[in-house]
């Protein structure tokens, strides 16, 4: 109830902020553009549609969880709205979850516009609805419930732009970090194979909500991958917000 | 009777600074308030009054020292069950209009909806604010935030009230307002526990005063008790006699446009006057004993420490 009440209340926030809408826009026309480059292309057009519209779906969908998720906590912070909060009988971990579920809502609600304009237009060239698209989407809709707790951590003791840094950072050593694997398959037991192990154990690896290459070409995926990711998802956002719950309760709000 | 907030030997030190340097904010701070009471919290800025607020209510975790809440250890969700908050300078979820403000805090308390909305229609009538329920927070003035700040503070009808500055940058009559409220408070059987630095409010409806100073609480007890009957001096203004007359006999003299004010500081003095007066046809049109008050005692307080 408390938590619900906090997660409308950061929705309702969230929805006003402008930024959210310049990204949408940009999203749509990065979406609908994709039609362009596929005219330009050589071979089998829909394939790019598919290729660029999930891209722009997750691209701009990581920017509007990375910009709203760091202003919406800091912002509590800095204009003191935080103190009447706290000063309710509200658990510190409810707020946080609370704005994390509200965050959640915004970015399914923009996920679910982003994916109507991308499914409409497809639907326009192959005259039929690709349901295995939304498997693609639901990943990278996963991916930005992890990044989004992200955001909420680092904005818990951090500024805005410093937060955005860091959580831009940490995407891109999500979507990086799979080398690191190929790298331990290839090197030798040894002290610096165990330190490229303790790493990967740590950092986090984003490639494994990426499906859109098996989704666009067709290929087969096998279920315990589907299982296996989801479950990473889900584990990895636990822990990031029992982390930022932690460095919450310690915090003073001076 | 348990008190509605005791605190013993408080202490809290904040690292400030771009190289961080450890500084003693509060220093041992030790009060009880009683219930029922409305107890005033006196202090130059920067005395550590807002901090020791934070502290009661759990915002800042103190370094050392007690604190209880109707005999309950703070900081716990079930302490705050009780509990009011007005922050000094509130600010609010400006695109929320003041029903939706209210009801907001309301779900926070768990209330149903049916309970929510019969409180949020008595208290926007409360803190006067009923034409103003559907107008978003934003359009609000300054006095209309403070009002819709006490009106959030009250949505579980607490018995304990916390105000941070509640007549800061308000107009007289707006002082007014919140003042008749918070004595209202008292009547209800509430507690309230407010910070100021208007004094003559503080010396108007407070029960109970604590000064700090510098973190530490220097003076405390009942108001009659800290105030005293003692008369400074005596002003008194007398037309129809020349400055010179009263050579002598009053502290300080101005004349200004054929009358003459007098600061007289020994109390035999003025039957003295008095009698010069009316023996030399003079007029007295003013007479008043000025007796110590707050202020006298804030600043010498202050300044002595």
């Amino acid at each position: 109830m408390k938590i619900t009440a906090i997660a409308g209340i950061t929705f309702k926030e969230a929805k006003r902020d402008r930024i959210l809408y310049l990204l949408f826009f940009f999203a749509a026309v990065a979406i609908i553009t994709s039609r362009v480059l596929a005219i330009l292309t050589v071979g089998d057009r829909v394939k790019i549609i598919k290729d660029v519209g999930l891209a722009s779906i997750s691209i701009f969908g990581v920017l509007m969880a990375v910009l709203i998720g760091t202003s919406l906590v800091y912002k509590e912070i800095d204009k003191k709205t935080i103190f009447t909060l706290l000063s309710k009988p509200l658990h510190r971990a409810q707020f946080i979850l609370g704005k994390f579920l509200g965050l959640v809502l915004t970015l399914f609600v923009m996920t679910v516009l982003m994916s109507l304009i991308f499914l409409v237009l497809l639907y326009f060239h192959t005259f039929k609805v690709e349901w295995t698209m939304l498997v693609a989407i639901a990943y990278i809709f996963l991916e930005l419930v992890l990044i989004t707790a992200v955001a909420i951590f680092f904005s818990s003791f951090s500024t805005p732009i410093l937060s955005s840094i860091f959580s831009l950072a940490f995407t891109l050593i999500g979507h990086l970090s799979w080398g690191l694997e190929l790298l331990i398959k290839k090197m030798r037991a040894g002290a610096g194979r165990s330190a490229a192990q303790f790493f990967y154990l740590f950092l986090p690896d984003l490639e494994n909500f990426n499906f859109k290459t098996e989704v666009v070409h067709g290929l087969p995926i096998p279920a315990g991958i589907y299982l296996y990711s989801f479950l990473y998802g889900i584990f990895y956002t636990a822990f990031i917000l029992g982390l930022t719950i932690l460095v919450f309760r310690r915090r003073d709000f001076i | 009777m348990t008190d509605a907030i005791r605190i013993e030997n408080l202490k809290k030190s904040f690292r400030l600074g771009f190289i961080p340097k450890m500084k003693e904010i509060l220093k041992g701070i030790s009060l009880s308030v009683k219930e029922g009471e409305i107890f005033g919290y006196l202090g130059p800025n920067g005395a550590g009054k807002t901090t020791t607020i934070k502290c009661v209510l759990g915002l800042i975790y103190p370094d050392a020292g007690t604190i209880e809440i109707f005999g309950q250890p703070h900081g716990t969700a079930r302490a705050r069950q009780a509990l009011g908050f007005l922050p000094e300078n509130p600010y609010f979820y400006d695109y929320l209009t003041a029903r939706e403000f209210l009801t907001f805090y309301g779900d926070l308390f768990g209330l149903g909806r049916k309970e929510t909305g019969e409180r949020t229609g008595r208290l926007l009538k409360l803190v006067g604010l009923e034409r103003a329920a559907g107008l978003q927070l934003r359009k609000f003035s300054r006095g209309m935030l403070q009002r819709i700040g006490l009106a959030q503070a009250l949505i579980n009808d607490p018995k304990l009230v916390i105000l941070d500055e509640p007549l800061g940058g308000l107009d007289p009559l707006g002082r007014k307002e919140i003042r008749d409220i918070i004595v209202r408070f008292k009547q209800e059987g509430k507690t309230v526990f407010f910070t100021s630095h208007i004094l003559q409010d503080i010396e108007m409806i407070c029960d109970h005063v604590a000064i700090i100073v510098g973190g530490r609480v220097v003076k405390q007890g009942a108001l009659q008790d800290l105030v005293s009957e003692k008369v400074l001096f005596t002003e008194m203004t007398v037309s129809g006699l020349p400055p010179e007359a009263f050579r002598g006999l009053g502290e300080s003299v101005s004349a200004q446009g054929g009358r003459v004010l007098l600061k007289i500081l020994e109390e035999n003095r003025v039957d003295d006057i008095l009698a010069l007066v009316r023996e030399r046809k003079g007029k007295v049109i003013s007479l008043s004993p000025r007796t110590e008050t707050l202020e006298d005692i804030f600043v010498e307080t202050v300044t002595g420490t």
